[in-house]
């Protein structure tokens, strides 16, 4: 048994075989095809095997936007046409592998030529030719492997399009080689509920199919572990579990304290299968996913309609709506440009409505249309606010479309250094840890190796945190949290202390919080909140709670 | 030889599920079926890249055809009634 180290980004045990991700195939340089009538056989087998294998996952992912263009794409890779076509090029001499890729370029000239809707297929039809090229080639298709049973998901890093058709039934843990606490693979992780561990380099040297354990919180990967040890982990996951049922109710301190505890959403899709027990609204309902992947911005209706059942689902409950964060991370086609040197600093978010101010002015009477017609408490808030006349503005433009109550996001320091004045042109602010801790430690998000910097329990972030939570306090406004740091039980208790009223994250990290802020009295917090700003670094902040 | 032409009645256009959608049906015809738009190159309706190609939107009008043959004019009729269709509305009921 080997014990591998890296940082423990979602809790949880699980056991399993190790899988990884393949990386996409290389061409190699074409060979002379001696057996002409085998290789077609063989450019026909990939193509059905990557069918299948696309059928396969559109079925278990069944009638989700996922699972449809899934099916679409199978049956692309199931086209006869396509087939003749890689059939024409090997016997006009090509190996299997060259006439896949040619046969597909052809299509994807077609679909760029299209544009539109066409135009954003084209990664499907790439990520079709990579897996049956790797097939043709005799290596493991690119992707989320499916090996048929529960494993443990291995990766350098995952991006969204890898972890889109993951199932959560058969991944029991996520572990990667790069990435860091604020990384996507934390974040899917901890929506999904699921074991991770980030920044364990030595996990690409474990072959496919050896048993490990995974400790999500300490970081801990065992690998070559004995059947008693698997045993050992899922007794100690399913008491984990057990523990987590038992809390139920509002967010309270031991002295019942309340704090919000909040769910971060993206759609009304996130909201099926309930909020759980004691989730007293939603404290970030991003709106990008009505626009992405699209080449023209949603129509009204279609924008109404999609803010409406959420609001609908959450009956009288708060529900804070941000307003279209685009840019950097998550480009748009029709409105973001693609031209700049350094997204993360350059036009996005509330940025973007300074320049283009037909945008957010449809989404936010599209936002108090949906308002108007259902029950829910219905908050507003933009994302990437600077100054206090950008959040001012903003205030103005909500209430001029008819809403009541306007905030804004605190991710810029300089907006974070100027709360107090922020707080007397909107009603309340909410904290995004994640972009806050990128611009101030002027750290990319993306950068796994800079994941020391990303620790939200740097006191630099929390320093920053505490001017905010002085500056509600004082003008006796809402600042709540609503980045990845509220959904870590330690820093839930360090945030209460600092005077946080509401803390936003993925639905099933409430639990775990709700457990850790019903171990303390307000004014212990508040003495534990003292000592983890008062902290050298990170580690030792951390090492208040301990 | 038998020939239909409708107007694509998805109001997703001839995308993803009805695209995908359509093309099972006439993989599952007894004959090969053509779609084309316009005067363009008629193409294999049971193609998937070649039927998302043709870019069809919803209003745009297709012209469905097939050989002279047994069941020609059944499968022809049975595809151009799909097209008609509203299949994102089936979607929407379904889920």
């Amino acid at each position: 048994m080997t014990s591998l180290k890296g940082i423990g980004v979602s809790p949880g045990f699980a056991a399993g075989p190790v899988y990884s991700v393949a990386p996409p195939p290389e061409l190699p340089p074409p060979t002379a095809v001696s057996d002409v009538d085998s290789e077609v056989a063989r450019g026909r087998a990939a193509l059905a095997d990557v069918s299948a294998d696309l059928e396969r996952r559109a079925r278990a992912a069944g009638d989700s936007p996922a699972g449809q263009i899934l099916n679409a794409q199978s049956m692309m890779a199931a086209d006869p046409a396509l087939a003749d076509a890689v059939e024409e090029e090997i016997r006009g001499g090509a190996d299997a592998a060259h006439a896949i890729d040619a046969a597909i370029a052809v299509h994807r000239a077609a679909f760029e030529a299209a544009g539109g809707y066409l135009a954003e297929r084209v990664a499907d039809l790439d990520d079709l030719r990579d897996r049956a090229v790797a097939v043709a080639l005799g290596r493991s298709m690119p992707g989320i492997p499916s090996p048929g049973h529960p494993f443990v998901l291995v990766a350098n890093d995952l991006s969204p399009a890898d972890t889109a058709g993951l199932d959560p039934r058969s991944v029991v843990a996520l572990v990667t080689a790069a990435g860091g606490p604020t990384s996507h693979t934390a974040i899917l992780a901890r929506g999904l509920g699921l074991p991770a561990v980030v920044r364990c380099p030595d996990i690409l040297t474990v072959v496919d199919g050896m048993p490990v354990t995974v400790d999500g919180s300490t970081g801990e990967v065992r690998v070559g572990v004995t059947a008693e040890e698997v045993a050992e982990s899922t007794a100690r996951e399913t008491a984990r579990r057990a523990a987590l049922a038992a809390s139920s109710g509002p967010g309270r301190t031991a002295d019942g304290h309340g704090v919000q505890l909040l769910a971060n959403v993206g759609s009304a899709k996130d909201l099926a299968g309930g909020l759980g027990d004691g989730v007293e609204g939603i404290g970030l309902f991003r709106t990008e996913l009505l626009y992405l992947d699209r080449a023209e911005e949603p129509s009204f209706d279609e924008q109404v309609e999609a803010y409406r059942a959420v609001f609908e689902a959450m009956g009288s409950r708060k529900v804070v709506v941000r307003t279209l964060d685009a840019g950097a991370d998550k480009p748009l086609p029709f409105i973001t440009p693609d031209d700049e040197p350094n997204p993360a600093l350059g036009v996005r978010g509330i940025r973007i409505a300074e320049k283009r101010p037909a945008v957010l002015r449809s989404q936010l009477k599209a936002i108090a249309e949906a308002a108007r017609t259902t029950d829910a408490d219905v908050w507003v808030m933009a994302p990437m606010i600077s100054t206090p006349a950008e959040g001012a503005r903003f205030a103005e433009e909500c209430r001029a479309a008819g809403i009541a109550t306007a905030g804004v996001m605190i991710e810029v320091p300089a907006a974070a250094l100027r709360s107090a004045a922020m707080l007397r042109g909107v009603d309340f602010l909410s904290i995004g840890t994640n972009d806050l801790s990128q611009y101030t430690f002027a750290a990319d998000r993306m950068c796994g190796e800079l994941a020391e910097l990303l620790d939200p329990w740097q006191p630099a972030l929390l320093e920053l945190i505490a001017t905010c939570a002085a500056a509600g306090k004082a003008a006796g406004r809402s600042v709540g949290v609503c980045g990845e740091a509220a959904s870590d039980p330690g820093l839930a208790v360090v945030l209460t202390g600092l005077g946080i009223s509401s803390l936003s994250m993925s639905p099933r990290s409430v639990p775990a919080v709700r457990e850790s802020l019903a171990r303390y009295t307000l004014a212990e917090c508040a003495e534990i909140a003292k000592a983890a700003l008062a902290a050298e670094d990170a580690a030792a902040a951390r090492s208040v709670l301990s | 030889m038998p020939s239909r032409t409708v107007t694509i009645g998805s109001t997703s256009g001839l995308h993803a599920r009805p695209a995908a959608l359509f093309v099972a049906a006439a993989a599952a015809q007894p004959v090969p079926v053509t779609i084309r738009t316009g005067e363009k190159k008629p193409v294999p309706a049971r193609s998937m890249l070649s039927v998302l190609s043709l870019g069809a939107k919803h209003g745009t009008e297709v012209t469905l055809e097939a050989a002279d043959g047994d069941g020609a004019q059944e499968a022809v009729d049975a595809l151009a009634d799909l097209l008609e269709q509203n299949l994102d509305a089936e979607e929407s009921t379904a889920s």
